[in-house]
């Protein structure tokens, strides 16, 4: 049954260290307020799994929770390089990051194998890049039918799945919309799921019977944290922080501005008050 | 009008986008010319960001490639999944437009890493949609800065598959799309021979010459035997990338 939590014991509930996360959110609704709560509470060897690391994955690297990345887009989107997962590949600080790395289309069909309770995904792709010279976990199978060389790698399937979302009902039935990205997948294909939502409402008021809903109980936990998406942002409540996401790339450069700047506005602020910690 | 190279670039890329086209974007440079183009000639064009936008119409140029501009002025917003499965894999794109940070003699691209994979010199942020991209669309449209960074005779990395080693070695890997047809920099347009599939220069913009474009070049160019002159921006094109630059500057530079 879902459980109603604070963002602190939501998180304590539902990541562990040496867990295989992954924090879903293709540009839009990011759940940045739950990655910091992780990053307060001193997690540690986690495998981060996120198409496009993005700003949230920048922190934790620079902070030293992870041990492993699956990825398939590793930047600042718009903007350029995410320094702290640089330094992280090409420097070793703070600590050495494995990387598992993909394409898009590969992440995207590994979650939905994921939550379709597949061992592997199945698909057309991989073709002439050098990637699987450099990725194990990246082969191909002839199709059984036709012949045809397919590529195919293993499922997505996380310890725990993180998404932040529009609204819960008071049942914990949750609304998505917008750019709904790969976080249904994430959470249908996790063991745990992690839910934090602008608000908790009576009626989800859902504007259309197709609209995407998880309902209550494919979710572990949810915390209500206004705001949790920022600096990335939440369709029909806030729009993305631009203007931070530039700024990110000063601030993240250099080691000591990141760090002082994390004690700051991560460490030393209050759990879901985003809002505190914008430039 | 006055206008600069970048902003002859963007235009030359605009121009090569057809009303009907159904066109996956990437971010950046590819952006601003596929938005020009919806703005200038092509009103139609269909424009498709991996982020699952099909048919976004942006007023400003998104940041990201799933800016809340996106899906808002999109006909419709699908799942990631879905985007790369039915619409992408399904074959339902005409043109890829791509940038990169190296590209080679034969339109492979790479955005992986400088150097080694293992040690490299510069991690780049990978793929992204970009290998399958190259792939599944009809064909590529590539925009780029020329620089000898930038134009190598072997990528480091193979990110996206281009026309790999010439000739017809793309077929001879099972892909059947086209690949990269264009090539568009800020000193002239690239096409592919049809036969060896090099790329060769086919246009120099206004005021360069075919020096310039050698110097910056990492493999001995080849130029067409009919090289033409890309003809300069209108005073509508122009007008139209400024307003949507100045338009674009102004919304990213503003926090709530």
């Amino acid at each position: 049954m879902v459980a109603f939590l604070s963002l602190r014991d939501a998180v304590a509930e539902c990541v562990r260290d040496g867990d295989t996360v992954a924090m879903e959110g293709f540009t839009h609704l990011i759940p940045f307020a739950a990655g910091h709560e992780v990053i307060r509470q001193g997690r540690r060897d986690l495998t981060l799994v996120r198409m496009t690391p993005d700003l949230i994955y920048d922190q934790m690297i620079g902070m030293g929770c992870a041990r492993k990345l699956i990825f398939s887009w590793g930047g600042n989107p718009g903007v350029g390089s995410l320094h702290r997962l640089r330094d992280a590949v090409e420097r070793g600080w703070p600590a050495p990051l494995e990387l598992e790395e993909h394409s898009h289309a590969a992440m995207a069909n590994a979650y939905a194998a994921g939550a379709a309770g597949m061992p592997c995904a199945i698909f057309r792709g991989y073709l002439g890049t050098d990637l699987p010279e450099y990725n194990p976990n990246i082969r191909f199978i002839e199709c059984p039918f036709t012949g045809e060389r397919l590529a195919a790698i293993p499922s997505i399937r996380p310890d725990v799945a993180i998404i932040h979302a529009q609204r819960a009902d008071r049942q914990g039935n949750v609304l998505i919309e917008g750019i709904v990205g790969v976080q249904k997948e994430a959470v249908l294909a996790a063991k745990r799921a992690l839910v934090t939502v602008e608000e908790i409402v009576d009626d989800l008021k859902a504007p259309s019977p197709n609209s995407v809903i998880l309902p209550h109980w494919t979710i572990t936990a949810i915390a209500e944290v206004p705001g949790g998406a920022r600096p990335s942002y939440a369709h029909g409540y806030y729009k993305r922080d631009n203007a931070f996401y530039t700024a990110w790339d000063s601030i993240s450069r250099d080691r000591d501005t990141f760090l002082a700047w994390m004690r700051e506005h991560v460490l030393e602020a209050e759990p879901g008050s985003p809002l505190g910690w914008r430039v | 009008m006055e206008y600069t190279a970048n902003e002859m670039m963007t235009i030359a890329a605009a121009r090569a986008l057809k009303d009907d086209d159904v066109c996956f974007v990437g971010i950046g440079l590819p952006s601003a010319a596929c938005n020009l183009a919806r703005l200038t000639h092509a009103p139609n064009l269909t424009l498709i960001y991996e982020s699952g936008t099909i048919g976004a119409r942006p007023d400003v140029l998104p940041l990201s490639i799933g800016d809340g501009e996106l899906c808002e002025t999109a006909l419709t917003t699908v799942s990631v999944p879905e985007m790369f499965r039915y619409w992408l894999q399904g074959g339902r794109i005409s043109v890829g437009f791509l940038g990169g940070a190296q590209i080679d003699r034969f339109g492979n691209i790479n955005s992986t890493v400088i150097g080694d994979y293992r040690q490299p010199k510069v991690r780049l942020p990978g793929a992204g949609g970009a290998t399958e991209i190259a792939t599944h669309c009809g064909q590529i449209f590539v925009i780029m800065r020329h620089s000898l960074r930038a134009f190598v005779e072997k990528v480091d990395f193979m990110t996206s598959l281009g026309h790999g080693s010439g000739g017809d070695d793309r077929q001879r890997r099972g892909v059947t799309t086209a690949g990269p047809t264009l090539v568009v920099t800020d000193l002239c347009i690239m096409r592919p021979d049809p036969e060896t599939k090099e790329l060769t220069v086919v246009s120099l913009h206004e005021g360069v010459e075919p020096e310039q474009v050698q110097e910056q070049t990492g493999w001995p160019l080849r130029f067409a035997d009919n090289l033409e002159r890309t003809p300069p921006p209108t005073e509508e094109e122009l007008t139209a990338l400024r307003d949507l630059q100045a338009r674009t500057a102004k919304a990213h530079a503003a926090t709530e």
